[in-house]
């Protein structure tokens, strides 16, 4: 069997009494493999620890117990923590708070400048990465002339400037209108689809997990239900009382079984549901 | 408000003259040699001569002569005060009084020659800030600090607090916009009553200004940390600075412009 | 209480080169206990318009009356018209400043002037709407709270200048489903039984289709579609070319029509996808 790019084993992580209170435990027991070409969209309300999840995989964060692996090095590894950080990439929430430099370019050069990266290559990667987000013609633009979802594009093309095989998005969406939105799905998908990097995306948008390949569920820090978006969004029961929501279509593919209609479980998308009732077509 | 984005953001005037091109290091290292050689001149004639190298180098800018002056005019009333100043407050002979305000001869010329040199030293300097970018600005000063740090100068600090200060500004200018609006809409009021009233009334606006921007430095720290950076060892650059011939040339230039217009007049 | 507006022009820095008009021609009017949602895509005008309901802006042309008063004109009292006329913003935690909660929550009546007695009285009151607790939170600094918590006190302090209406820009912005839920309930509810008149801007299709009895569509700073919301969702193809949606639910009814199945198309919520679903269909019997 195949070696996972991320394994996290029997992980614990206890928040300090000065970041959250009382000895707050944000991650328990949580074990996990992602391997490397997947999307993984992982789901919960707020203080589920998806948040808490993320920061573990480029090592913000370390484990109170257990063990994080990344590509085969250890995060609590001091000496390999920039390794680490150079192939799992971060999107954070706020499209404001991430961006360094005052034009689009110099952003995205960021990530490679620490690392060292001779400048010929540096602005090679430069052009690869604002081509592949799409942002291209605003290198010379400044951040705060851009709408949300450009500046998260911007923020996605200055972690693929540091070549990582994993890109974590941790609620990266949360903050974008539905425009921006389908610029940054969209965006990451092709990422995930054309260049291979594995994609850890975390959200508490159903529909943004439609298309992944497998949705983790969390809850006060445990992991409760894994598998397709299929498999996980046939629990609508479940889901609801975990505070989240069902797709609306999914939702009523539910109740018209309920009813006996013979709807298979995790309905996800409009078509799918037209060609369940109106097989003919 | 506005002031504060004219002088941030305003100044530089993208284009791609001689000046433009010439590395940042130059430019600042020229003006340099322009503010002392305009403490050394003493005579008309010499700062005849600046003038004419400062309209030389505007010209091979292509920058419009109206935004260069754009720069002298906040300046306008700091010109006017000293020439008054110098103007009555120098002995000698007298031109004419009015009641205990004598205008001499010597005040008069004192009076013109400081606000010339002022003059030829805003413009002088602002050549800088037209033609360079904030960032090439930023990049030229650490690679000019950078030999200072055995003496404990932190070169690359000063220039990445430059950059973000710079980032952010516009975003903290909205901000200040959203919540002054959002107090207003409560009844507040940032306008009217006295200067105790008025200082106590910008409570509302700068305590959230102040948590929401630690908030954005964590936010920010956090961002950069997972991007790799770890300060300045070890960093390369997008753009290198290069010094070319032209550079040399160019401060060559200045130098001995300086040297002969500094020895003789 | 109604607002009016009479072709309103605004263009934002108004005689420089970069002017750009943000309202163009906008006449409305919000009459007494409506629940508007307000939608179109960023940059639509949806802001700029809102500001002009408590006059934060003030129209470049066009005239704005709340309650019959006239906002343009210069000796209106626009302290006034703000306690009548409350504004919850984008992000309203972000506006936070008091050292308790009390402090924050009281900021509203306390510019207006009114005893201190009354302004206990008036955050006790405003804190039970959102559904906190007035003695437990008072003291508390309000930074200290979570962020579900906080948004909350920043809805209460304007809730308790006891406005008449209520305008929100996107209040459930950045919130979880469940927190999401928590307060398009409570704005429902101060609707419904406190009788304020709502305008809740927001990009959520579904939402609006659960709440409003009105929606208006902006577009390019006019008004593209005003109506109820069947109407404006009837229009699905127009919401569509300006980068709008429709619920999903009622796009599956117009789907399920296109593919020949004779079922209405005038369904916003689930349940009644369901009920037509089975009148079209028979119970449980498929074809």
């Amino acid at each position: 069997m195949r070696e996972p790019l991320i394994r996290f084993t029997d992980v614990n992580f206890i928040y300090a009494k000065a970041h959250g209170g009382e000895g707050l435990a944000a991650l328990k027991d949580v074990n996990l493999d992602v391997f490397e070409g997947e999307f993984v969209a992982v789901l919960g309300h707020n203080g589920s620890g998806k948040s808490t999840l993320a920061k573990h995989v480029n090592a913000l964060l370390t484990p109170t117990s257990g063990q994080v692996i990344v590509d085969g090095l250890d995060t609590v590894d001091q000496e390999k923590v920039w390794e680490i950080r150079q192939k799992v990439g971060m999107v954070f929430q706020n499209p404001d708070n991430q961006l360094v430099a005052t034009t689009v370019e110099e952003d995205v050069a960021f990530g490679p400048e620490n690392l060292g990266v001779p400048s010929l290559e540096i602005q090679s990667r430069v052009t690869s990465s604002l081509e592949a987000v799409g942002m291209l013609s605003y290198r010379l633009h400044s951040p705060h002339q851009l709408s949300g979802g450009q500046k998260q594009r911007v923020a996605i093309a200055g972690v693929i400037s540091m070549l990582p095989k994993c890109i974590v998005l941790d609620e990266p969406t949360a903050m974008l209108d539905p425009n921006g939105r389908s610029e940054v799905m969209s965006t990451i998908h092709s990422l995930n689809r054309e260049k291979g990097i594995t994609v850890l995306h975390i959200t508490h948008h159903m529909d943004e997990v439609i298309g992944a390949d497998r949705v983790i569920v969390m809850d006060e820090g445990r992991i409760v239900l894994q598998g397709t978006p299929r498999e996980v969004f046939s629990q609508v029961e479940l889901l609801r009382s975990l505070h989240l929501d069902v797709p609306q279509v999914t939702d009523l593919a539910e109740r018209l079984r309920k009813r006996g209609f013979e709807i298979p479980q995790g309905t996800l998308t409009v078509n799918e549901m037209v060609m369940l009732l109106c097989p003919s077509d | 408000m506005r002031m504060l984005r004219s002088v941030t953001i305003g100044q530089h005037i993208p284009g791609d003259s001689l000046i433009h091109r010439l590395d940042p290091r130059t430019k600042i290292l020229s003006s340099i040699v322009l503010i002392v050689l305009l403490f050394v001149v003493k005579g008309f004639i010499g700062y005849g001569l600046v003038a004419l190298g400062i309209a030389l180098v505007v010209r091979a800018s292509n920058i419009p002569l109206r935004f260069v002056l754009r720069g002298v005019r906040p300046l306008m009333v700091i010109l006017v005060f000293t020439l008054t100043l110098h103007l009555f407050m120098t002995d000698g002979r007298i031109i004419f009084q009015i009641w205990f305000l004598k205008v001499t001869w010597e005040g008069l010329i004192r009076g013109l020659m400081m606000g010339t040199r002022l003059l030829l030293l805003i413009i002088g300097t602002s050549m800088l800030t037209l033609t360079t970018s904030p960032m090439q600005l930023t990049d030229g000063i650490e690679t000019l600090l950078r030999p200072g740090k055995k003496i404990g100068i932190p070169a690359h600090e000063l220039a990445m607090m430059m950059t973000i200060a710079l980032r952010f500004i516009p975003t903290l200018l909205e901000e200040t916009e959203k919540i002054m609006k959002a107090q207003m809409a409560r009844g507040a009021d940032f306008q009217s009553g006295g200067i105790t009233q008025r200082a106590k009334s910008l409570i509302p606006l700068l305590v959230p200004l102040f948590v929401n921007a630690f908030r954005r430095a964590d936010d920010l720290a956090i961002a950069m940390e997972a991007r790799g950076y770890r300060g300045g060892e070890g960093r390369t650059k997008l753009r290198e600075l290069k010094f070319q011939r032209s550079d040399m040339m160019a401060l060559g230039f200045v130098l001995a412009f300086a040297l002969v217009v500094g020895a003789f007049f | 209480m109604s607002i009016r507006l009479e072709n309103v022009f605004f263009s934002y820095l108004e005689g420089t080169p970069t002017s750009q008009a943000a309202l163009r021609n906008v006449s409305l009017e919000i009459e007494d206990g409506e629940f508007v949602g307000l939608i179109g895509p960023t940059g639509s005008g949806k802001s700029t318009l809102i500001q002009h309901f408590n006059g934060l802006l003030k129209p470049d042309s066009g005239k704005v009356f709340v309650d019959g008063v006239d906002l343009t004109l210069k000796d209106t009292q626009l302290r006034l018209i703000r306690q009548k006329v409350g504004m919850v913003f984008q992000y309203p935690e972000h506006q936070l400043f008091g050292e308790t909660v009390l402090e924050d929550v009281g900021f509203g009546p306390r510019n207006g002037g009114l005893s201190e007695e009354e302004i206990v009285k008036r955050v006790r009151e405003a804190l039970a709407y959102v559904g906190l607790d007035y003695e437990v939170l008072k003291d508390q600094s309000p930074f200290e709270l979570s962020g579900g918590q906080k948004r909350r006190v920043a809805i209460a302090g304007v809730l308790a200048m006891r406005p008449s209406v209520l305008v929100l820009d996107e209040p459930t912005a950045g919130l979880d489903p469940a927190g999401r839920e928590e307060i398009l309930a409570e704005i429902k509810q101060l609707h419904d039984e406190g009788g304020i008149t709502v305008v809740l801007v927001t990009h959520s299709m579904e939402d609006v289709a659960r709440f409003a009895d009105r929606l208006i569509v902006m577009e390019q700073g006019t008004i593209a579609l005003d109506g109820t919301s069947l109407e404006v969702f009837g229009q699905a193809g127009r919401l569509k070319d300006m980068g709008l949606g429709v619920p999903e639910i009622t796009e599956l009814m117009y789907e399920l029509k296109a593919h020949g199945l004779d079922v209405d198309t005038e369904i916003l919520t689930v349940a009644e996808a369901e009920a037509e679903i089975i009148r079209v269909m028979g119970w449980g019997c498929q074809k």
